[in-house]
């Protein structure tokens, strides 16, 4: 069970979070334009990596607020938390 | 039997409450302080169970938690019954019952302990082996290995007793009160840190509270005189909470332990009752200090397995704490000092010990000679060949061992004793360490794992972190509470000790026997039955993994977990294949430590609390007049009201003819209510719905379909212009949270620039829908003032009104085809909204309706529920509903999808109506379509989704998904159904006023 300090509340039990998937994956502005496999790369391929991840997190039982997470898959330390629009922290 | 072996009065057993008990029927007396374990020992009792696979007769081992054998039925055929308990942690208390397990008709003549003599037909992987084939007689095997097999009974009634959770949150939690945890605990606490202490078992101490070694002093005290006086400063510390009875039994990442307090366990039945049994604390401690100790192992030998053989420091405890004479004529096998602590702990309460067998050349510690000089017979270099005694311990026989340990030499001679204790060294308990996914090393020299890579904010300390001595455990921890608390002094600094200095050891992992290993039984994992010899055989099979080892030879899979024997089950599998130890590795440890109830994990979530339940404001009118309730997410919503004992169906019947011919009621506040304010509102709704929303006008409602970005539906409902930049969205009663979730997602993800805010209100608003030719005239009825002209109030429009001083919101919107409105209140107002609705309505026969037949009504027009009719594979170009879809609008959620080659295959399967040839047959929902019966396999074209008797078209009508279904208009198909097939037609899904003729009637 993980302890997520939440940029808006602070430190918080992982069961007030919902997981959200991979982050960075910004909705294309101009679908109409892509081809079909450029669509299905947006809609469907996300990455499943055993080490350093950038995950969206969401405070679905608090502040309901979403933001991004740098998270070692292998041991489930948690690198850094950003708010959403902010870059990434350098490796 | 019954012999009284109480040998010496103890400060922890209360000679003055005497307390009896039964076991297997028959009544014994015991003390308060004892638990069943030392009370039935000093009952002389030491036959307690049989075991797993060979039925042999099997006694207490341990005193504590590790437990293999004395497993026990605590209160069988009662409600509070329960298997598998360790009889070395059950507190006696008067009345407690308990009986043996896997054992029958009893565990003095058991008949499965013929499967002791056909051992040699049970290896490892006997089961794997042996029931493969016939395959088909799977069934059949099955049927009487599960009987063979399992461990106690389950109650069969439900459990009276309350349980309970806690959060805690502190600076410092120190597990285990042994001398370690205890100064652990009281450093961090008088250090300011808030701390909280716990220990599995009723007393404080550890073993150091009976330890009397005179050779041992802390402070120029016994090291039990001198913890005593420490356990009693406790009391006075302020920032800490001592939890007793109280044992983790699991520790996840980030400091985050599950404990388990018990708290009337050990309590008469009386005194059980209205009060909470046990708690599961759940932990987040920003330190966590593990003083979980270190348990005793045995030693691997012919036989080691009969009652009366048990740990040589259990054998100490019991004389020590419980004051109990384990034996009247003991003998002790051992590889190291331990033993002889407990020999002299029995010879200074006169009881008898005969001889110590040690595989160790010669020692020369204090001890030793204090023994020596008490006159037992100290066999050095000798090893245990072979015991005897079926359901107690009579004899064993020694040899001298060899000078590698690998063979025994010279003659037998026997030696005849009723108690053996066994010391093999000790193994620090580090489950807990591993739990957290820290990782440990192998220490060759002292033949434990020991911690080595913490993962979180951790430290071990005491026998768990790997020191034995108690000058050694007490100069690390205080580096150890320094570092970690970062403190500069403790008052362990001025700690004076005086130890006993020889600490020598001889590890020999199987003990060699005169006969082949074939032919003896050298337990290593006593609660399954697994022999070294199992472990051999599985290794000569192939098995390299320890993982693998340990699934096909069981060793540590049983209740217990192995906590005895599992490094022996190592030492062996490396030694055979000849790899080293750190290199194997070990098994996974995994929570819980002990087992756990299944009412502690569960907590207060049972009964009506079991998973939460929502109810309209107008519920309790519902309950007046007999509805009967359907659960739709977490709502309990009125599903159909039958009056004069009707059933479902002909409730339905009268429900539906009664809307669509007067006038029907129906409670919708369980709708999803958005309130959508903002300046960018309009454009929102134009990207999450799949239509056009710039254009409606104030006052005006529209329905709307919302989509996945795979194109798929994924909720509808009607959305309503409330002013410029307001908006109120209705969702699906069950999609009402995850829609209200997506849309945040999307505004704070992607398109954080548009100036909207979201409101959940569904439970702000109570909602009677009236709908029916009659509605309209009750609508005036109630509000008198309002004009209801089509001209002022068309469909698909919403007016403010007051229903005396009740303001309300009214939609004229339709889910059943006829004219209706639905009328919001606020939610306090609900029911008295609806008591006015039902009163003005009476002259019309108002009937209100529930879900079934709200479902009827729509089916009849052919609208879809989402979730019913579609199940996240469905387009709105699939339902047939293009017409929704907006051409012109450049994106909205899912249009991209809408275009993959996937998604615009004409063969997907499509919503179609279907009616049977027979109108009087109702398909059943969910059953499968079909064009050609004699094809094989058959062909699914797709499956009935929403089905029901017509009333009012009086004929079976259905909705389906089939595959090319648009194409099939009139095509006869098929449902196959167990005993006959049913002849369907495809037709329209609109079976009702196609012509939406009756929303203005």
């Amino acid at each position: 069970m993980f302890l997520i300090n939440c940029p808006y509340c602070g430190e918080r039990d992982q069961q007030e979070f919902k997981a959200g998937g991979e982050a960075h994956i910004e909705r294309p502005k101009q679908p109409t334009e892509l081809s079909d496999d450029e669509w299905a790369e947006y809609l469907f391929m996300r990455k499943n990596i055993k080490g350093i991840q950038f995950e969206r997190w969401n405070h679905a039982h608090g502040c309901r607020k979403w933001f991004n997470m740098v998270r070692d898959t292998s041991n489930d330390e948690i690198k850094a938390i950003y708010k959403m629009g902010e870059k990434p922290p350098a490796q | 039997m019954n012999k009284n072996l109480r040998v010496k009065s103890s400060e922890y057993i209360d000679e003055t409450n005497r307390i009896s008990f039964k076991f297997n029927g028959k009544t014994y007396h015991g003390f308060k302080g004892d638990t069943l374990a030392s009370a039935l020992l000093a009952n002389d009792v030491h036959l307690v169970g049989r075991s797993f696979k060979y039925h042999r007769p099997r006694g207490i081992m341990t005193s504590g938690s590790e437990e293999p054998n004395a497993i026990v039925q605590i209160n069988p055929n009662t409600n509070r019954t329960e298997p598998n308990v360790r009889a070395t942690e059950v507190e006696i208390y008067e009345g407690l019952e308990a009986s043996s397990q896997n054992c029958w008709p009893s565990v003095d003549f058991d008949i499965g302990g013929i499967n002791n003599f056909l051992s040699p037909f049970f290896p490892a992987g006997f089961y794997y082996k042996t029931f493969m084939w016939p395959a088909s007689f799977w069934e059949k095997y099955e049927f009487f290995i599960r009987h063979s097999a399992g461990l106690g009974k389950s109650p069969t009634s439900s459990d009276p007793d309350i349980y309970d959770h806690r959060n805690i949150h502190c600076d410092v939690l120190v597990v285990g009160a042994g001398i370690s945890g205890i100064l652990a605990a009281k450093n961090a606490a008088k250090n300011n840190f808030k701390t909280l202490l716990v220990d599995e078992k009723n007393e404080l101490g550890g073993s150091t509270v009976y330890e009397n070694n005179e050779f041992n002093k802390i402070n120029n005290k016994t090291s039990s005189e001198w913890l005593k006086k420490e356990i009693e400063e406790l009391k006075n510390i302020k920032n800490l909470e001592i939890k007793t009875r109280t044992s983790v039994a699991a520790y996840h990442q980030y400091n985050y332990l599950l404990a388990r307090e018990n708290l009337t366990d050990h309590l008469e039945a009386k005194d059980k009752t209205n009060k909470i049994r046990q708690r599961l604390l759940k932990i987040r401690a920003k330190k966590v200090i593990l003083a979980t100790g270190a348990l005793e192992r045995p030693l691997i030998f012919n036989n080691n397995d009969r009652p009366g053989i048990m740990l040589s420091s259990a054998i100490k405890k019991y004389s020590e704490f419980y004051g109990v004479a384990c034996g009247s004529k003991n003998v002790f096998f051992t590889n190291n000092d331990s033993a002889y602590e407990s020999a002299m702990s029995l010879y200074n309460k006169g009881i008898n010990v005969k001889a110590i067998i040690d595989i160790r050349e010669q020692s020369e510690s204090k001890i030793v000679k204090k023994v020596k000089e008490a006159g037992i017979k100290i066999y050095w270099s000798h090893s245990i060949v072979d015991t005897t005694g079926y359901k107690r311990l009579n004899s064993i026989s020694i040899m001298k061992l060899s000078n590698d340990g690998t063979s025994v030499t010279g003659s037998k001679i026997s030696i005849s004793c009723d108690c053996l204790g066994v010391a093999g060294g000790w193994t620090p308990a580090v489950h807990l360490y591993t739990q957290s996914g820290s990782k440990l090393k192998f220490d060759e020299e002292k033949k434990i794992f020991l911690p080595n890579q913490n993962t979180s904010e951790q430290i071990s300390v005491g026998s768990c972190g790997g020191d034995f001595k108690i000058d050694e455990i007490i100069k690390n921890l205080n580096q150890k509470l320094k570092d970690t608390l970062n403190i500069n002094e403790t008052d362990l600094d001025s700690i004076k000790v005086e130890i006993d200095q020889e600490n020598s050891k001889r590890n020999i992992w199987l003990l060699p026997s005169d006969k082949p290993l074939g032919k003896t039984k050298p337990f290593v994992d006593y609660q399954n039955d697994a022999t070294a010899k199992d472990i051999k055989l599985a290794l000569r099979e192939g098995f390299r993994s320890i993982e693998h080892v340990k699934r096909y030879t069981t060793t540590g899979m049983g209740t217990d977990q192995g906590k005895l024997g599992n490094m022996h089950a190592l030492g062996i599998i490396a030694d055979t294949a000849g790899v080293k130890m750190g290199d194997l590795g070990t098994t996974t440890f995994r929570p819980p430590y002990t087992p756990l109830t299944f009412g502690t994990i569960v907590g207060r979530n049972v009964g009506k609390f079991f998973d939460i339940f929502r109810r309209t404001p107008i519920n309790d009118w519902h309950v007046e007049n007999k509805a009967e309730f359907e659960n739709v997410g977490q709502w309990k919503r009125a599903w159909y009201y039958p009056i004069n004992g009707e059933t479902m169906h002909q409730a339905v019947q009268r429900e539906s003819k009664a809307a669509r011919e007067s006038a029907g009621i129906l409670d919708a506040s369980t709708l999803g209510k958005i309130d959508i304010q903002g300046s960018d509102a309009s454009e929102f709704l134009n990207r999450v719905y799949t239509n056009a929303w710039s254009k409606l006008a104030i006052g005006k409602c529209r329905y709307g379909l919302m989509l996945n970005e795979d194109g798929m539906v994924y909720d509808d409902g009607v959305t309503t212009r409330l002013g410029e930049n307001h908006y109120i969205m209705t969702t699906t009663t069950g999609g009402a949270a995850n829609v209200l979730g997506k849309l945040e997602d999307y505004l704070q993800t992607e398109w954080p620039e548009l100036d909207v805010y979201l409101t959940s209100v569904t439970d702000h608003y109570a909602t009677a829908s009236l709908c029916g030719p009659n509605s309209k005239k009750i609508l005036k009825k109630i509000i008198p003032d309002l004009d209801l002209s089509d001209e002022n109030f068309p469909h698909m429009s919403f007016k403010e009104a007051h229903i005396g001083n009740i303001q309300c919101r009214i939609m004229r919107i339709s889910f059943t085809g006829e004219h209706s409105y639905e009328i919001n209140v606020q939610a306090s107002y609900g029911k008295d909204l609806w008591e006015k609705c039902m009163e003005a309505g009476q002259e019309f026969d108002i009937t209100p309706y529930g879900t079934e037949t709200m479902h009827l009504l729509r089916a009849e027009k052919g609208f879809i529920i989402v979730g019913q009719d579609t199940d996240g594979t469905m387009t709105p170009i699939d339902l047939q509903m293009d017409w929704i879809v907006s051409k012109k609008k450049y994106d909205f959620i899912g249009k991209r999808s809408l275009y993959r080659s996937d998604t615009m295959r004409e063969d997907r399967k499509q919503l179609v109506g279907l009616l049977t040839d027979d109108p009087n047959i109702v398909l059943e929902e969910g059953s499968q379509i079909v064009s050609e019966l004699n094809q094989n396999p058959v062909e699914m074209l797709g499956h009935v989704t929403s089905s029901y008797f017509s009333p009012n078209l009086n004929k079976s009508i259905a909705l389906a998904v089939v595959r090319g279904g648009k194409g099939m208009m009139g095509k006869k198909l098929f449902v196959p159904m167990e005993n006959k097939n049913i002849n369907v037609t495809v037709a329209n899904p609109v079976f009702y006023d196609e012509k939406n003729e009756r929303l203005n009637a």
